[in-house]
């Protein structure tokens, strides 16, 4: 799942115990999980508020294309490198087809 | 209020900034059905009838909120030993706060669990051993495992994120890889890893649990493999061995900066071992709103910043790094509250404090002092 390239087929969720979070004392967004409260940037919050448990890998990064007029290789780029992260440290799950898929 | 200058300064009388708490620890009540040799509880326990009520929590939480803390750990003792814990709970969640809650798990029943489905957001479950015989001789309590493993399987029947987390020392690490691979078989997103700190109870504990510099280097090691096995799969944040680093750690990630601590009879603190420091005087939210103490509190502000650090941490590159360290474990070794942490190479009591350690590691000494209320501290 990790260390390698991301299936685009993919659908990214949010699991239990994570979740985005309005900081109003500091005026910013986080993403909070167990022991880790990440502040987000522009480029974070965007991708987060997309993930509806619903949609692929691929969809997300279509939308972003379309609301941010940028070419999809440098959406790609920025989503694959912003995911793989938070899957690393296991804040964000993914749901693939196969043998390894999880149920959202 | 104790002291309230009207610009905050450290304990040498330089300005201080003052930054927004993220993390709260409640200690909702030092009662706990077991006994562990290392609690992080002051020696000196809170008496049941001084603990703060579910309202006092929920006001505290709502002023905590409003201050900019994002998280709250519910603690004790074993939080389960208070019957209002699920109002507890739920005041913390209604102030918008993340609910973490850190349990040993006796004490629970599966109903009392289920009532906190919704309202705690991640649950973080003590380990004292990979089996009865371990954990139940650590925690000085028969059977402790087996309920420990029944409430672990309605956590994860629930659905709570689980958190393992496993207190390390010379009579368990050797079995480190077990912990890890139990994590896993529960389900773990992440497992802690904290070799115990010498503070406390488990200062009275030193011979019996200080671990060998073998067993700090092994447990390293372990740590990476499985780091790099697991990724992706489970985290694994690890708490090395104090004694046998080259540099302390950053304490609290530095004094009075992220984190605050609610002692259960209100009594608000820089880190839980606060109290150990002689001369700090501390605010008690019964007496005092949260921001103010916060702010102006004269324990919070004492080791603010580096302005007030000695040499050699003054003029190290380390400082904004570690802070010159545990003001703790200054206290107790140093017996002065601004020195170097003796666990620093550069310390001038480092020989000292190897010396101790790998004399007290060697030790084959195995009889426990265990945590024990003031009442039953008669046997």
């Amino acid at each position: 799942m990790t260390g390698h390239r991301l299936s685009n087929a993919c659908i990214p969720y949010l699991p239990r115990g994570v979740r985005l979070h309005d900081d109003r004392v500091r005026g910013i967004r986080v993403l909070l999980a167990p022991e880790r409260a990440m502040q987000l940037d522009a480029v974070g919050d965007a991708i987060l508020t997309e993930l509806d448990g619903r949609r692929s890998l691929a969809e997300v990064i279509l939308t972003l294309c379309d609301r941010y007029d940028a070419p999809s290789e440098q959406i790609e780029g920025d989503v694959h490198d912003f995911i793989r992260g938070l899957v690393d440290r296991r804040m964000l799950f993914l749901a693939c087809q196969g043998p390894h898929g999880e149920a959202p | 209020m104790t002291h309230q200058p009207v610009i905050p300064q450290d304990i040498q009388g330089n300005p201080v900034r003052v930054g927004l708490p993220m993390a709260m620890l409640a200690e909702l009540t030092h009662r706990c059905p077991l006994a562990c040799p290392y609690c992080s509880n002051p020696v000196e326990l809170a008496r049941v009838n001084s603990e703060l009520t579910a309202a006092e929590w929920g006001d505290i939480f709502r002023q905590a909120a409003d201050l900019g803390v994002l998280q709250v750990h519910l603690s004790g003792g074993e939080p389960a030993s208070r019957r209002d814990l699920t109002e507890i709970a739920a005041a913390a969640r209604d102030a918008g706060l993340y609910v973490n809650l850190i349990t040993s798990g006796i004490g629970f029943t599966e109903a009392r669990l289920r009532e906190l489905d919704g309202i705690v957001d991640h649950v973080q479950l003590s380990l004292q051993g990979i089996d009865a015989e371990m954990a139940d001789w650590i925690s000085g309590y028969g059977g402790s495992f087996a309920r420990k493993m029944q409430v672990a399987e309605w956590i994860g029947q629930i659905g709570f994120p689980l958190t393992l987390n496993a207190v390390v020392h010379r009579q368990n690490l050797d079995r480190l890889p077990e912990m890890i691979d139990l994590a896993e078989r529960l389900g773990c997103r992440r497992i802690e890893v904290a070799t115990v700190q010498f503070h406390g109870w488990a200062d009275l504990n030193r011979r019996p649990l200080m671990p060998t510099l073998a067993q700090a280097q092994r447990a390293r090691e372990i740590v990476n493999e499985a780091r790099r096995r697991l990724r992706g799969r489970m985290v694994i944040d690890y708490v090395p061995a104090d004694h046998h680093a080259t540099y302390p750690k950053s304490c609290m990630g530095g004094w009075g900066s992220t984190g605050l601590n609610i002692a259960p009879d209100g009594v608000v603190l820089p880190c839980h071992a606060a109290q150990t420091i002689k001369g700090l005087e501390f605010d008690n939210i019964r007496d005092v709103r949260l921001a103010q103490i916060w702010q102006y509190g004269a324990a919070f502000n004492a080791f603010r910043g580096t302005a007030w650090l000695p040499e050699p941490c003054a003029s190290c590159e380390r400082r904004e790094v570690d802070f010159g360290g545990c003001r703790c474990q200054a206290m107790a070794m140093a017996n002065d509250p601004l020195a170097t942490d003796p666990v620093c190479s550069r310390s001038s009591l480092n020989a000292r404090l190897r010396a101790e350690a790998e004399a007290e590691a060697a030790s084959d000494d195995i009889a426990l002092v265990y945590r024990r209320m003031p009442k039953e501290k008669r046997t």
